[in-house]
């Protein structure tokens, strides 16, 4: 038996689970890489259930489970799906269950990770719920932190949406439990939310980028995500209100390193990509290995 | 002679003490006793207490109160005593103490999570104390509830 049968929440582990996961992900870093091969998985069918759109959170667990010799079955299209002739999440989940070993899904709604575990013969993996938790993204963050730059006594700078983004709120939880100096950098009506703030032990408060810049090691950047505004207005009012150049990062430290969850629309001008900064595509890139590690940890 | 405010002792049935002052109307909801009732009540608010202030206090006659009232209670009224009447007589008396963990008492106030949803589900939430408030957060989507009273179904 593992650490953990199911992946739902980043509360769900300690910071001893969080180490063990990086550790292991080192491990497959050359399998994520296609250097080396291997058939730990084989015989294991992950099925991905996707109710939002997603490219690299799912195509990177097809990846971790094919480099490791499983298989994958998709669902992406709800049309294609018994859940347009009306069936529950819960009766979907109760049937794949019996076909897979292991769920992966993203859904609309928070806690419906939570809530198809508990219908599944199987380990589930939340790959996103709402504006919940994103856990596997959390770890994919940690992972790249600590490779690229130093996870104890970090200081870091989140950027932009910190009042719908899942994997914000991840990983500030996460942070804490390796003591991170964290600024928060936002629009003021994209703030963290004050009931979020008030259960956090940590060391967290809010800035301008413009103060902190010359003294953190990573600038962690989000995207203003529109499909999580209940109004378009609103959406308007911040769209395109930040924007990180290569020009900023001139008063940065050597060694600091930019990150985003990605996909980005306009917050990360290109000009960064090409500066020894810019970590976003290895950050996409570690999700493979990070991923094979926790595949690995419900399945085997 | 001393003034004091009588409400007259009951036969049989409940006596809920040191309610919150103010909340023994919802308490008279939690009960399913409105308009229409028939079971014999009292209740005063609002009358001084050494323990918590000022309170409110509710009798209902010919009721024994269950485990699922009693816990629903408890969440508005974490110091609620509560006195089971036989004969006039106090037969057993006990303090409301919030369960850990209800179901089906509370509904998220988060419209996006899945508990309002139309799967078969019912609605679960963690109770805490903090300070001297009932906390609740949902077991599904972790939104936490302050003001529980205004969620009871």
């Amino acid at each position: 038996m593992g650490r953990f049968r199911h992946l739902i929440s980043i509360d769900d582990l300690s910071k001893d689970d969080i180490i063990y996961i990086l550790d292991r992900a080192e491990e497959f870093e050359d399998i994520a890489f296609g250097k080396k091969k291997s058939n730990i998985l084989e015989g294991k069918i992950l099925a991905n259930l996707f109710f939002e759109p997603s490219t690299r959170t799912r195509m990177s667990f097809e990846t971790a489970m094919k480099r490791l010799g499983g298989d994958v079955i998709n669902m992406t299209a709800q049309e294609a799906s018994s859940i347009a002739k009306g069936e529950t999440l819960a009766d979907t989940v109760r049937v794949i269950s019996k076909y897979v070993d292991v769920i992966v899904i993203r859904h609309p709604l928070e806690g419906s990770a939570r809530f198809v575990a508990e219908h599944s013969d199987v380990p589930v993996i939340n790959a996103g719920d709402g504006a919940g938790q994103h856990p596997t993204q959390t770890l994919l963050d940690l992972y790249t932190i600590r490779k690229e730059s130093r996870l104890e006594g970090l200081k870091i700078a989140l950027m932009g949406d910190l009042k719908y983004s899942r994997t914000v709120h991840s990983l500030i939880k996460a942070l804490t439990l390796f003591n991170a100096k964290i600024y928060l950098i936002s629009p003021e009506s994209l703030r963290l939310p004050d009931e979020f703030l008030e259960d956090l032990k940590g060391d967290i408060e809010t800035a301008n980028l413009n103060d902190v810049i010359g003294d953190i090691d990573v600038l962690y950047v989000t995207r203003i995500q529109k499909e999580r505004f209940p109004d378009e207005e609103e959406y308007k009012k911040v769209a395109g209100s930040y924007k990180i150049t290569a020009d900023i990062l001139k008063n940065a430290k050597e060694d600091l390193i930019v990150m985003h969850p990605l996909p980005r629309v306009d917050e990360i001008d290109v000009s960064v990509d090409r500066t020894k900064h810019a970590k976003y595509f290895e950050q996409a890139f570690y999700g493979v290995p990070v991923r094979m590690a926790i595949l690995c940890e419900v399945l085997l | 002679m001393k003034r004091e405010l009588v409400i007259s002792k009951i036969r049989e049935g409940t006596v809920i003490d040191h309610i919150s002052a103010g909340k023994a109307l919802l308490v008279l909801r939690i009960l399913g006793i409105g308009a229409g009732s028939k079971e014999r009540v009292s209740m005063v608010m609002n009358v001084p207490s050494k323990k918590i202030g000022k309170k409110d206090i509710v009798k209902v006659e010919g009721k024994f109160i269950n485990k699922d009232e009693l816990n629903k209670i408890a969440l508005i009224a974490p110091n609620a005593t509560i006195n089971l009447i036989k004969d006039y007589e106090i037969k057993k008396k006990f303090k409301v103490k919030p369960p850990e963990i209800i179901e089906g008492i509370l509904t998220c106030p988060n419209r996006n999570c899945i508990s309002n949803s139309n799967e078969p589900i019912k609605p679960r939430f963690h109770i805490f104390i903090e300070g001297n408030r009932v906390i609740a957060r949902c077991y599904y989507c972790g939104k936490k509830i302050k003001d529980v009273d205004k969620f009871i179904v």
